[in-house]
């Protein structure tokens, strides 16, 4: 699904990835862990397609497609999702009403038809329920005056909205105390599948015991500098990041 | 520079001005004239005018607008025109037979302000020109030098009035002419009233509107009051709203401006009762080289008064504005509450505001809080959208949309609303166009 090669990023003059390779299959869950600065959220962005980064090697293949050459825009409605670590908050638009133009942009894109306002609120009902997203969060401004964990909790709704191919969580789990993580586990669990792919950006490996990861890797200094199963994460809980920066 | 020579047609237009009407109207109409006689037009030496040049107006000979004549249906091409109640006003004057004033309240006037002066001497008299103070402005001056006709609407005491009222100003021009019209509102205690303002002209004639409105809030009188601004786009538009309330009085005004060429809006409110409330709100939309300036001035003169603010402008092209606005608390309005936000939005490189607050406050319990944001669309926001599937210009759309939409959502007639959301939303197409094409 995919396959990151040799990627390169530069921000602000500095680079920050200094040569990635990353391959995700449909169906597994990855989990990118790393110190503060080695990277992480930066991979996530510039997957995303966030305009600040400069890549300046490499390539990444989406689907088998060039991901680097499509638009942030495109590459949503191809199936790409990043659950953002500093939610928007965007005064004035109505949660509702930009859920139901994200959901509609997509289902445009694949020939599908528009859903009209009922059949919206209907899904909304049902994934609404799997975040405890309430009611009146719908009808506030995308963000506006959440507290964290109902940001984090709006990310993954929308995310159960649009049933992303690609999933990727950019440090959804800083901020949250442990109610809140788990209703946040429990709603990306609810969405593992085999179509589906997944990859966790986080600290702590305290996510990771609520989502059990496939694979885990280790970024360090803009590399992988180690790649395991998910036993990896609770070497890491134990040892802390310093054993792996020093080899 | 104020050039003698350069006021001399406007002298010799003054000499001319209407004669008609009672002493006292006269002798108003006197010192007005004298008064902008010795006034001249103001000039970007002055504080006030440092960023909106009038000499374009100064240097055109504008003749006094004749008559105008205007069918029926042509109403119909103007944004909210079919209201209830409405006066229309055509160069200035009123002209009753396109005019609906029929099943008003008892006692209610609403109507023409030539005729009120014949027959609501008293009253029109006991208010016309003691609050749009014209000692230091010229252009309400040269208003009250030409004053004949305009809109009278005085609500009763007690009276209740749901369905809005609209004042509608026409100016059906030929060439450079002028017109000079007067709103006079009063409202009387414990009354409650909607009145809608909107000046409009024909296609893209070069005409000066020059309007002078004055609204009396009585004890405990609620105005709810909109003027919309949509005048030719080549068309000179200067206008000043004067508000005075008593004692717990409320009065809300929201601007919109959407044409013109070179427009200043002045906004005045006295807040001269206790407990009484002010709400001044505006939008407006600018560009090509067109010119928006808006002055407001609250003066706080009382205690435990509230007042809110809040001016949003969309710029683009090379339009240009200009936001000024005035917070004043007298020594005696303590435990004042005023709070002021402006906000511009410029859509090119070129477009461009000169924005100033101006606090000045005498008293020492109070809480006043003033804020300015300028400029583009926020980067964050918008790749947020566009990283949920969006287009670039859908997100765009969307975070404009809403930035408008603070101001539009706080209109309470709902056609009015739809009215302006919809002519806004065109407007804003073509311009974001525009922008796309340079």
């Amino acid at each position: 699904m995919l396959d990151i090669r040799n990627l390169q990023v530069r921000a602000e003059g500095n680079q920050i990835l200094k040569g990635i390779d990353l391959h995700v299959g449909a169906g597994e869950v990855h989990a990118i862990m790393g110190p503060n600065g080695s990277g992480k959220s930066t991979l996530a962005r510039v997957l995303a397609g966030h305009p600040e980064y400069e890549v300046n090697g490499g390539e990444v293949a989406y689907e088998g497609r060039d991901l680097l050459a499509m638009d942030p825009d495109e590459r949503a409605r191809e199936g790409l999702f990043m659950a953002f670590q500093y939610p928007v908050e965007i005064a004035g638009v109505n949660n509702a009403y930009f859920l139901k133009a994200a959901l509609n942009a997509k289902r445009k894109h694949h020939g599908l038809p528009e859903l009209d306002a009922m059949e919206f609120m209907q899904l909304v009902g049902e994934k609404a329920k799997l975040l405890e997203i309430d009611r009146t969060m719908l009808n506030r401004a995308v963000n506006e005056g959440f507290s964290g964990g109902e940001k984090k909790r709006n990310e993954i709704f929308q995310m159960a909205l649009l049933e992303p191919k690609l999933a990727i969580l950019d440090e959804t789990d800083s901020g949250l105390d442990i109610d809140a993580l788990k209703t946040v586990a429990h709603g990306v669990n609810a969405m593992r599948s085999p179509v589906r792919a997944i990859v966790v950006v986080t600290h702590y490996q305290r996510l990771l015991e609520y989502i059990v990861p496939d694979f885990v890797h280790v970024l360090s200094a803009g590399r992988i500098v180690k790649s395991g199963g998910k036993e990896l994460a609770l070497e890491l809980e134990r040892r802390g990041y310093g054993w792996i920066e020093a080899a | 520079m104020q050039v003698a020579e350069k006021l001399q047609p406007w002298l010799a237009a003054l000499d001319e001005r209407p004669k008609s009407g009672p002493r006292w109207l006269q002798d108003l109409r006197g010192r007005g004239a004298a008064r902008f006689a010795e006034l001249g037009f103001p000039t970007v030496r002055e504080e006030e005018w440092r960023f909106t040049n009038v000499a374009p107006i100064a240097s055109t000979a504008f003749r006094p607008a004749p008559a105008g004549r205007l069918a029926p249906e042509q109403l119909d091409a103007f944004l909210y025109a079919d209201a209830p109640f409405r006066l229309v006003i055509v160069n200035g004057r009123f002209v009753p037979e396109l005019s609906r004033t029929r099943g008003l309240p008892e006692g209610m006037r609403f109507g023409s302000l030539a005729s009120a002066i014949q027959d609501d001497p008293d009253v029109v008299a006991r208010h016309l020109g003691t609050i749009a103070d014209f000692d230091a402005r010229a252009f309400p001056a040269l208003n009250t030098a030409f004053l004949e006709d305009g809109a009278f609407v005085h609500v009763p005491e007690g009276v209740v009035i749901e369905e809005p009222l609209l004042l509608l100003f026409v100016s059906v021009a030929d060439g450079a002419v002028m017109a000079h019209p007067r709103t006079l509102v009063i409202a009387g205690a414990r009354s409650q009233s909607r009145i809608v303002e909107t000046y409009v002209g024909n296609g893209d004639q070069a005409y000066f509107s020059n309007a002078v409105t004055e609204v009396f809030a009585g004890e405990n009188a609620i105005v709810d009051h909109y003027k919309v601004q949509e005048e030719s786009l080549d068309a000179f538009h200067i206008a000043s709203m004067h508000v005075h309330t008593d004692r717990s009085a409320n009065v809300s005004s929201h601007s919109f401006a959407l044409g013109g060429r070179l427009v200043r809006n002045d906004v005045l409110a006295t807040l001269d009762g206790e407990g009484s409330e002010v709400t001044l709100n505006g939008l407006y939309l600018a560009d090509g080289d067109r010119l928006v300036d808006n002055h407001t001035t609250i003066d706080h003169a009382k205690a435990h008064c509230p007042s809110h603010e809040i001016y949003k402008g969309i710029l683009g092209g090379r339009a240009r504005a200009i936001f000024n606005g005035k917070i004043i608390v007298r020594p005696d309005a303590q435990k004042t509450d005023a709070k002021q936000t402006n906000r511009a939005l410029l859509l090119t490189d070129d477009a461009a505001i000169n924005t100033k607050p101006q606090l000045e406050i005498f008293a020492d319990d109070v809480r006043c809080t003033h804020g300015a944001a300028i400029g583009q669309l926020d980067e964050d926001a918008l790749f947020y959208l566009q990283a949920r599937g969006l287009t670039f210009h859908e997100a765009r759309d969307m975070l404009i949309h809403a930035f408008a939409g603070d101001i539009l959502d706080r209109v309470r007639i709902e056609p009015l609303r739809r009215a302006l959301e919809s002519e806004l939303y065109a407007q804003l197409a073509r311009d974001l166009a525009e922008a796309d094409a340079a």
